[in-house]
């Protein structure tokens, strides 16, 4: 497969009127690109011939940081890269440092933990709903699916004090135990926010103009997915049933009983399925959590100052977006020697060209809206 | 099935850990600690990885190859000549067809300062498995965007961070720093606060604080 | 020279008929005042009824509930700086804001309020209607090209692509009404827009329902095809925000830019006033034939008093529900003010509906059927503007090349297809 990238930047500029060919610039500041994303794209006319994507404008050196912060002091950091699923960045680094520790967090904790994710799993789901509907012209769910995220939002908040940017995890399990009511609220928002999926569906999935606009558009094998390293509902949509939580599970998703909904075309349409149905299979897992969420210690038995042994370790989760993994080398010091992350975004935005190729501009939007990217973790 | 089996000389984790750290201070104050001496109750260890596909490469590549685990986390450190002949046999013989990560790790004391890694998963096994090889500075290492298409963007941070030249990709320049940036942040004897004075004064036209 | 005037008070024919510049005046400016009142409560509609689809309020500081929003922005507009870019073509682009208001604007002549009630009823009425409002294109197309920028020209290459196409379909759903007009009766066929609601008060039927599923489908043909004419959602693509060619418009600021708005409003008002007149029986009231006796014409006439006693009664609810806070007693009053204003006119409805009731050719009598026409005809085009917003909260937006497949290999065959059915069904029936 030959990944050569067939812009040629160097070539002046053709005026438009005259020949075919057209470079354009999308960004960094655009209000679909969603972040600081900068795209050249080379049209034919208005089919697109090839893009490429320049990133970086989010670039905060947070491996770098990492080498210099102490394991606990790096906890917040991991929240600012995915900031829309802080919660499931914070798993994946706390599980990382855990194993690395050879300590595992007790079992109220991971449930704790589950539910959180999940919550989360659905506000940056709801958010990537309400901006790719918002990207092909659909301006009503946006306001419908934030109204319904406030209500996740008010639940981490009365947890752990922060909305966005959470924090909600410690290295050896939870730091704050669940305030009282929060199965009350837990299950009250179950109960609220199914009608409102419904709602959503009601107004986009069988809708015309929705399904001319998805259908067919950014087609990607399940092979290239692969080839590429897609993960997430990218890669579900196009038909490869796998999933993290399945395959590898991590943080008591083993006790659960839900599905890995998949799409067959990997097309825009069935990427939007998909992420409805997991929306659905979360609020299954989170009933089931909040069910049975034993008592015990929230926190393992971990020293006040966290020193892993020398070795490594990759750990990885089931971001929304993606495989989100940490890889850490530790010196058996209070730093981590090496911290690399993973991050999901990257990758998937690497498909970015193979999925654009001859479609027409209008489509580059709504492609790059249904790779579900977060420039945080793309640039980190 | 998930890969991350416990191997079976860690303690539980409670209860243990205390006792291991004073333990461990006490035991570096009065010997050298060698890895894989189990007199203290100390944390896990690397053991020898063994399985078919172990010995099927060990018997065909011999010293070159070198298979451990650590924490139910199985690693090849294999020497640089094999790379990318290794890392093609993972993909189409034992169908590691998904390359997860790659990514390298500064030792600058070391006398070949740069470890490479590629971590691989495979679908049909779901498995994984993690090829090290250490390069020196300065040295390249081939390319792998023929193997998996997903190298390309993982290859072009790993130059942009460290330095290191990959042979054969077809588009190798920085990805998440500026096109003109000089020095290669990730490497050890890059400071934290440290920037590319030059490039942020020509740039941004600001005289940077740090 | 009063005699002038006055002699065509009992006149039962529009101005342009009768020759009297003096009324045509008259008329012409109110339906300009109107239109452009109009045009600020669309602008106001808009803005509460999206926000409202969205979960939020909408503009509620400016006057009470936001009324007062639609004059704020046209003040703001007008004291915008006015921006011409360097390398534009001054001229055109001054003149071109002109054509595209100029086109939306002419049409109003010949738009039927009542059976006398509009300026002149021209023989080919129709048919001027939509020759003028075609030249709305032409500006469209001036503008972007007088901002010496290819986004803006590629902009309004695209609107004006959208335009023609979609005129064909209307044109074609039009025609299909006009058939209707003649058929079932010898002669009497008429473009004339008075003539086409008079056909269908003769024949008794709308002629949405006429040869039933064939004057539906005309219709849905020309709702869709008005839509895209006017360049609103879902057919937006060419001026949506998220899309990398900004629309024609975006060179130009301030008032030049609220010309361009005004222009599409109106041109969305004179549109859905060709729906109402051509298929849903234009100033007639509901069920004509159904319920026509007098005490039903009666209660009929009541309506646009019970219209506004409504609305007087939702800005007194408004004013109840207001907060009883010092900071919102200017809001309270001015709210309460409005809603005595509406009593008012509600009021003054009622005398008219009342004393006017009898059939005969009394001042009160004709006074109130002329109320009444204009009503009916205002409420139907209102319904048709509600729907408008309504798409437009509710649908995504078209790819550019859907867009024109819908035009030419959608409604096009469809239009076609209805308009051949409906000659042979007429021909069949009569």
């Amino acid at each position: 497969m030959n990944d050569r990238s067939n812009l040629d930047l160097d070539a002046p500029a053709t005026p438009y009127l005259d020949s075919n060919e057209l470079i354009i610039n999308m960004g960094p500041q655009h209000p679909a690109t969603h972040g600081v994303l900068r795209v050249i794209l080379k049209l034919d006319g208005e089919k697109v011939l090839g893009t490429e994507c320049v990133i970086g404008y989010l670039h905060r050196g947070v491996e770098k940081i990492g080498e210099n912060r102490t394991y606990t002091m790096f906890n917040p950091y991991v929240d600012r890269m995915d900031y829309v699923a802080a919660v499931s960045n914070g798993l994946g680094y706390c599980e990382a440092v855990e194993k690395l520790m050879n300590v595992e967090a007790p079992a109220r904790a991971k449930y704790i933990r589950v539910v959180l994710t999940e919550l989360n799993r659905i506000a940056s789901h709801q958010l990537w709903l309400g901006t790719h509907a918002l990207d092909i012209g659909a301006m009503t769910p946006l306001f419908y699916t934030f109204r319904d995220r406030e209500e996740i939002l008010k639940i981490f908040e009365r947890y752990c004090g922060a909305r966005l940017t959470t924090h909600a995890f410690r290295i050896g399990g939870c730091q704050y135990e669940t305030y009282a009511g929060f199965e009350k609220d837990v299950k009250n928002f179950l109960s609220f926010v199914a009608p409102k999926i419904d709602e959503y569906e009601a107004l986009l999935t069988t809708n015309r103009i929705w399904l001319e606009r998805t259908k067919n558009v950014g087609v990607i094998s399940g092979a290239d997915c692969i080839a590429l390293g897609v993960t997430g509902p990218v890669l579900r949509a196009s038909g490869v049933q796998w999933d993290l939580r399945k395959a590898q599970p991590y943080a008591a998703y083993s006790e659960f009983d839900f599905e890995i909904p998949i799409g067959t075309n990997g097309d825009t349409y069935d990427r939007y399925l998909v992420r409805m149905a997991e929306m659905r299979q979360s609020l299954r897992i989170i009933e089931q959590a909040v069910n049975g969420i034993p008592e015990g210690p929230i926190m393992a038995k971990v020293p006040k100052v966290i020193k892993p042994p020398v070795g490594e370790i990759y750990h990885s989760i089931e971001a929304p977006k993606g495989e989100l993994g940490y890889f850490i080398v530790s010196d058996g010091s209070t730093q981590p020697y090496r911290l690399r992350v993973r991050p999901p975004s990257f990758v998937n935005l690497q498909a970015l060209d193979r999925m654009v190729r001859g479609l027409l501009v209008a489509d580059v939007i709504a492609v790059i809206g249904t790779i579900d990217i977060v420039l945080g973790e793309v640039d980190r | 099935m998930a890969d991350e089996v416990k191997s079976p000389a860690p303690p539980p984790p409670e209860g243990e850990k205390k006792p291991a750290v004073e333990e461990r201070a006490a035991a570096a104050a009065s010997a050298p600690a060698k890895p894989t001496a189990p007199a203290k109750p100390a944390g896990p260890v690397p053991v020898p990885w063994t399985s078919p596909l172990v010995e099927k490469y060990r018997s065909q590549y011999g010293s070159g190859l070198d298979a451990q685990t650590y924490l139910g986390q199985n690693y090849l450190t294999v020497e640089r000549s094999l790379i990318p002949n290794i890392l093609r046999l993972l993909r189409d013989e034992e169908q590691f067809d998904y390359c997860v990560d790659i990514t390298a790790v500064h030792y600058p004391n070391r006398e070949k300062q740069f470890d490479m890694i590629w971590n691989l998963y495979s679908f049909a096994r779901n498995e994984r498995v993690r090829v090290k090889t250490q390069i020196a500075d300065g040295a390249s290492i081939p390319s792998s965007v023929s193997i998996w298409p997903t190298a390309n963007w993982l290859e072009r941070e790993v130059y942009d961070m460290f330095g290191i030249q990959f042979d054969g990709h077809p588009d190798l320049k920085r990805i998440l720093l500026p096109d003109g940036w000089k020095g290669h942040p990730l490497r050890k004897d890059y400071g934290i606060l440290q920037q590319d004075q030059e490039w942020v004064q020509i740039n941004l036209g600001i005289e940077s604080g740090q | 020279m009063p005699n002038f005037i006055m002699s065509y008070l009992g006149s039962t024919v529009t101005p342009g008929e009768a020759g009297n510049q003096f009324w045509a005046l008259i008329y012409v400016f109110i339906i300009f005042t109107g239109v452009s009142v109009a045009v600020m409560a669309m602008n106001w509609l808009e803005r509460k009824a999206l926000a409202h689809f969205q979960i939020r309020l909408g503009p509620m500081r400016v006057g009470p509930h936001g009324l007062l929003q639609p004059i704020a922005d046209a003040l703001k507009l007008m004291l915008k700086e006015d921006i011409i870019p360097t390398e534009a073509d001054q001229f055109v682009f001054w003149v071109a804001p002109l054509i595209g208001l100029l086109a939306a604007f002419a049409v109003y002549t010949v738009i039927p309020f009542g059976p006398s009630q509009a300026v002149s009823d021209m023989n080919i009425g129709i048919l001027f209607m939509l020759g003028v409002s075609s030249l709305g294109v032409l500006g469209v197309v001036v503008a972007g090209w007088a901002s010496n920028s290819h986004y803006p020209l590629i902009g309004a290459l695209r609107s004006s692509a959208q335009m023609v196409s979609y005129e064909v379909a209307m044109g074609l759903a039009v025609v299909s009404a006009i058939l209707m007009t003649s058929l079932n009766e010898q002669g009497t066929g008429t473009l004339s827009m008075i003539g086409i609601v008079q056909a269908q008060q003769r024949q008794g039927v709308w002629f949405i329902f006429k040869f039933f599923p064939l004057g539906l489908i005309a219709f849905v043909i020309f709702a869709i095809a008005m839509v895209a004419e006017t360049n609103r959602a879902p057919f937006d693509m060419a001026e949506a925000e998220s899309e990398l060619t900004a629309g024609y418009h975006t060179e130009y600021s301030g008032l030049r830019w609220s010309l361009f708005m005004l222009a599409e409003y109106a041109a969305m008002i004179a549109v859905s006033s060709i729906a109402v007149a051509l298929w849903l029986g234009g100033w007639m009231r509901p069920f004509p034939n159904l319920l026509h006796a007098p005490v039903w014409d009666f209660i009929f006439s009541l309506f646009p008093a019970l219209t506004f006693f409504g609305l007087a009664a939702i800005a007194v609810v408004g004013v109840v529900r207001m907060p009883s806070h010092s900071f919102f007693r200017i809001q309270r009053v001015g709210l309460a003010g409005f809603a005595a204003l509406l009593a008012f006119i509600a009021l003054l409805l009622l005398v008219i509906a009342v004393a006017g009731r009898s059939a005969d050719t009394s001042l009160a009598a004709r006074f109130r059927e002329g109320i009444d026409y204009v009503y009916w005809f205002v409420l139907k085009v209102a319904v048709f503007m509600y729907l408008f917003i309504w798409y437009r909260a509710t649908w995504p937006r078209y790819r550019f090349d859907q867009l024109m497949r819908v035009g030419w290999k959608v409604l096009l065959p469809i239009s076609l297809g209805v308009l051949i059915l409906t000659a042979i069904v007429g021909v069949v029936a009569s």
